[in-house]
């Protein structure tokens, strides 16, 4: 199919000038330079969120530790989690449906490339922001410079009373404009499924992963929203004297907890469904299987989605609602677990019976899938809300999102890197480091994560500076500690091997998995035009049928 | 692949998908009634919960005639947008300028009402929960009124240049689309806001 390509080569010549470079990148609406700008730039705030991920741990590696100030650690742990979700994780999966789905539905841009662009400068606009807080946060009282008051900001810690000075508002602002941004491109992102796809592409033929992200950028904007309506809020408290959220003129500190969680726990399946989208990219092709129940994984997506919008106060059962509620929200988030079961069943399914081929990316999403199950089952714990009252703002929480978010999101999200990145950069990733990379993470993962659990149930309570000695949380907290330091390492060989590879990996190829989707069937990298002529498909695996033109899956449909 | 190198056996079937303008604008209404929610939410939750006065009993009045213009100026550009199809330009331009004079018409119905409730009954943003959720709602879809004038002024400037013509037709729809959606948001926020929440 390449073959056809037109060969028009970009006019690179050898001596042009940087300046040039830097603009085109700059001014640049091609969806697959803005797909690598978002990556490039979640990689960026990855390093940085892991620094503050470590400084925690240093502090509380041993009890009494003066690492940093209780101050300082606020900020850490407040900037961490942020980073983390608004500027690591959502842009890289941003990122990854702009590369990824135009190409995989046969198009050749997204369907409004300068809102594109515009919404990924406003993320990056928002990141700056966040982080330009370290220098303007002071203002005139000397009250501190990073946000300080948590990623989920509760009133009234964030009103003017307890946090003087800018770093709420610099948190406010940069969610802010980073969240229209996330509006805009999940917005561009439906349009383009809705609208761009290549003859032939029925919705029934769709790719899973161009599947999951239209349900994804379903939920964002249901979900991004009533954060940004929350941060507006905000605003007019902190800026025209407003009483949203103030409890002595009649406000209601549980109101901005709602608004936030509505938010809030939508956001883990927005960030999780992009994961599920890789898993079940990869799985079936190291598989050497089509996927297993495909109408069935679009209908439990679909159903995790609007299961999942009515959840959110199960991060509330502590603050005393009624017995009605708490029943409520325990059956809908035990009910979440449903959805996720199939779709875990049906990953087990495609590899039941396969050749299965261990490279690097089907690692990564072998340990996905197992790591999620157990996250998803501390979940399921959890969801009853007589043993949340229990474990609630405890280290079991903590080690349970990450269970999530480092051993479910960030495990698919490098099996994407070691599977994408050869269509990328159009060079493969070094196998040898890829392996150490997922051997070093993983044990680092289990040595932090798994133990983390433990002082939890101990009665640890999450972001506190210190401890006291001899409550048996000592040596735990130290094995988490080298824990993180083991990931770190492993990141670094990460980091390397994008570096290394990109300069002296093999030839990719257009092909080079023996795939099914259409993004390989274009050159590695891709041409601007992405496809010299529109493609048009007939089944869900074009490139099987046109590899196996005696026995093409159009003739099964 | 080009259908000389496909040898797949598909026929070339008819292909149409939804104008990809219209599907943005769907998306944009979806995500911004999710924002509007979220303020409505907050109005009714803090209705009657102010601990000083003024209340909306003693101070609100219902704006039925600033209501109606905004009502209406949905029946002008859709048949605006009707009219545009036909090609007939003269009448288009027409009812859009209409559309616009109906649009800032309700704005100033809402800056008159404000101007009374600040200097006639002291009402601030910051007087009370009243007064905070009050201007939030109302100035968030005046806020929306305004983006829309703006949009539409801009259709007419280049209509009255002569740059409109039915090929912009769906373009064209794509807007009206936006302002049904404030005009239908105007109803909830008056129900809230005049009806239930005194």
């Amino acid at each position: 199919m390449s073959s056809d390509a037109i060969a028009i080569q970009p006019a690179e010549a050898a001596g042009r000038p940087w300046v040039e470079t830097l603009h085109e990148w700059v001014t640049t609406v091609d969806h697959k330079r803005l797909g690598i700008l978002y990556i490039l730039y979640a990689l960026f705030f990855l390093v940085i969120g892991g620094i503050e991920a470590t400084v925690i741990r240093i502090q509380l590696m041993r009890p009494h530790n003066d690492f940093v100030s209780p101050q300082v650690f606020n900020r850490m742990f407040t900037m961490h989690g942020t980073t983390m979700i608004f500027f690591v994780a959502m842009p890289v999966l941003f990122g990854f449906a702009n590369y990824l789905v135009p190409l995989m539905i046969g198009a050749r841009d997204m369907a409004f490339p300068r809102l594109n662009a515009f919404s990924f400068w406003l993320t990056a606009f928002g990141g700056l922001l966040l982080y330009f807080s370290f220098v303007g946060g002071n203002g005139l009282y000397g009250a501190g410079n990073a946000p300080d008051v948590g990623w989920w900001a509760y009133a009234p810690l964030a009103s003017r009373a307890f946090s003087p000075g800018h770093s709420s508002d610099y948190w406010t602002i940069a969610l802010l404009a980073s969240g229209f941004g996330s509006i805009g491109t999940a917005i561009n992102i439906i349009a383009t499924i809705i609208s761009m796809r290549c003859p032939g592409m029925k919705l029934s033929r769709m790719p899973l992963l161009a599947w999951l992200n239209l349900v994804m950028s379903g939920m964002v904007l249901l979900a991004i929203t009533p954060l940004s309506a929350a941060q507006l809020m905000l605003l007019v408290d902190r800026y025209l004297g407003g009483h949203f959220f103030d409890t002595q003129a009649g406000g209601s500190a549980t109101l901005w907890m709602h608004f936030f969680w509505i938010f809030g726990h939508p956001e883990v399946y927005v960030l999780i469904i992009p994961c599920f989208a890789f898993a079940s990219e990869i799985i079936p092709v190291f598989s050497r299987k089509p996927i297993f129940g495909y109408p069935v994984m679009v209908g439990a997506t679909v159903c995790i989605a609007f299961v999942s919008m009515s959840v959110w106060a199960h991060h509330m059962f502590t603050i005393g609602m009624n017995s009605y509620a708490n029943s409520f929200f325990t059956i809908t988030t035990m009910a979440v677990g449903v959805p996720t079961g199939i779709k875990i069943f049906n990953w087990l399914g495609t590899m039941w019976g396969g050749k299965i081929q261990f490279k690097t990316p089907m690692l990564f999403c072998i340990g996905f899938l197992f790591q999620f199950l157990i996250a998803g089952l501390t979940g399921i714990m959890m969801a009853s809300s007589p043993f949340d009252w229990q474990l609630s703002g405890s280290y079991f929480v903590v080690a349970h999102f990450h269970y999530v978010i480092v051993g479910g999101i960030l495990f698919a999200l490098f099996g994407a890197f070691y599977y994408w990145y050869p269509k990328i950069t159009g060079r493969m990733l070094n196998e040898s480091l890829g392996k150490l990379h997922f051997w070093l993470f993983l044990v680092g993962f289990h040595v932090t994560f798994d133990l983390m659990h433990i002082p939890g149930l101990l009665g640890m309570p999450r972001r506190i500076y210190t401890y006291e000695p001899g409550r048996g949380w000592d040596t735990l907290n130290f094995l988490v500690t080298i824990g993180a330091f083991i990931q770190g390492i492993a990141t670094v060989v990460f980091v390397a091997n994008l570096i290394i590879s990109y300069f002296k990996g093999a030839m990719a190829g257009n092909d080079p998995w023996d795939a099914w989707t259409l993004e390989w069937s274009v050159s590695s990298p891709p041409p601007v035009y992405n496809f010299a002529s529109i493609p048009r498909v007939a089944s869900r695996r074009p490139l099987w049928d046109l590899k196996h033109p005696e026995d093409p899956d159009s003739r099964y449909e | 692949m080009s259908a000389t190198t496909t040898p797949l056996p598909e026929s070339p079937v008819a292909w149409k998908l939804p104008y990809r303008g219209r599907v943005g604008m769907a998306c944009l209404i979806f995500a911004e009634s999710a924002i509007f929610t979220i303020f409505v939410v907050a109005y009714l939750y803090y209705v009657g919960k102010s601990l000083t006065g003024p209340t909306p009993r003693e101070v609100l009045e219902t704006p039925i005639f600033y209501t109606i213009c905004l009502l209406s100026s949905s029946l002008t550009i859709h048949f605006a947008g009707k009219l545009l199809e036909r090609g007939r330009r003269g009448a288009f331009l027409l009812l859009w300028l209409l559309t616009i004079a109906l649009g800032a018409l309700f704005l100033y119905g809402t800056g008159q009402e404000w101007h009374r409730l600040i200097y006639e009954h002291g009402l601030t943003i910051s007087t009370n929960l009243f007064g905070t959720t009050y201007y939030s709602l109302v100035g968030l879809h005046a806020f929306h009124v305004t983006a829309g004038l703006v949009m539409l002024s801009v259709v007419l400037f280049f209509g009255l240049a002569g740059r409109v013509g039915p090929e912009h037709s769906a373009r064209v729809d794509v807007l009206s689309l936006y302002w049904h959606f404030v005009d239908a948001v105007w109803v909830v926020v008056f129900t809230v806001v005049y009806v239930l929440g005194r």
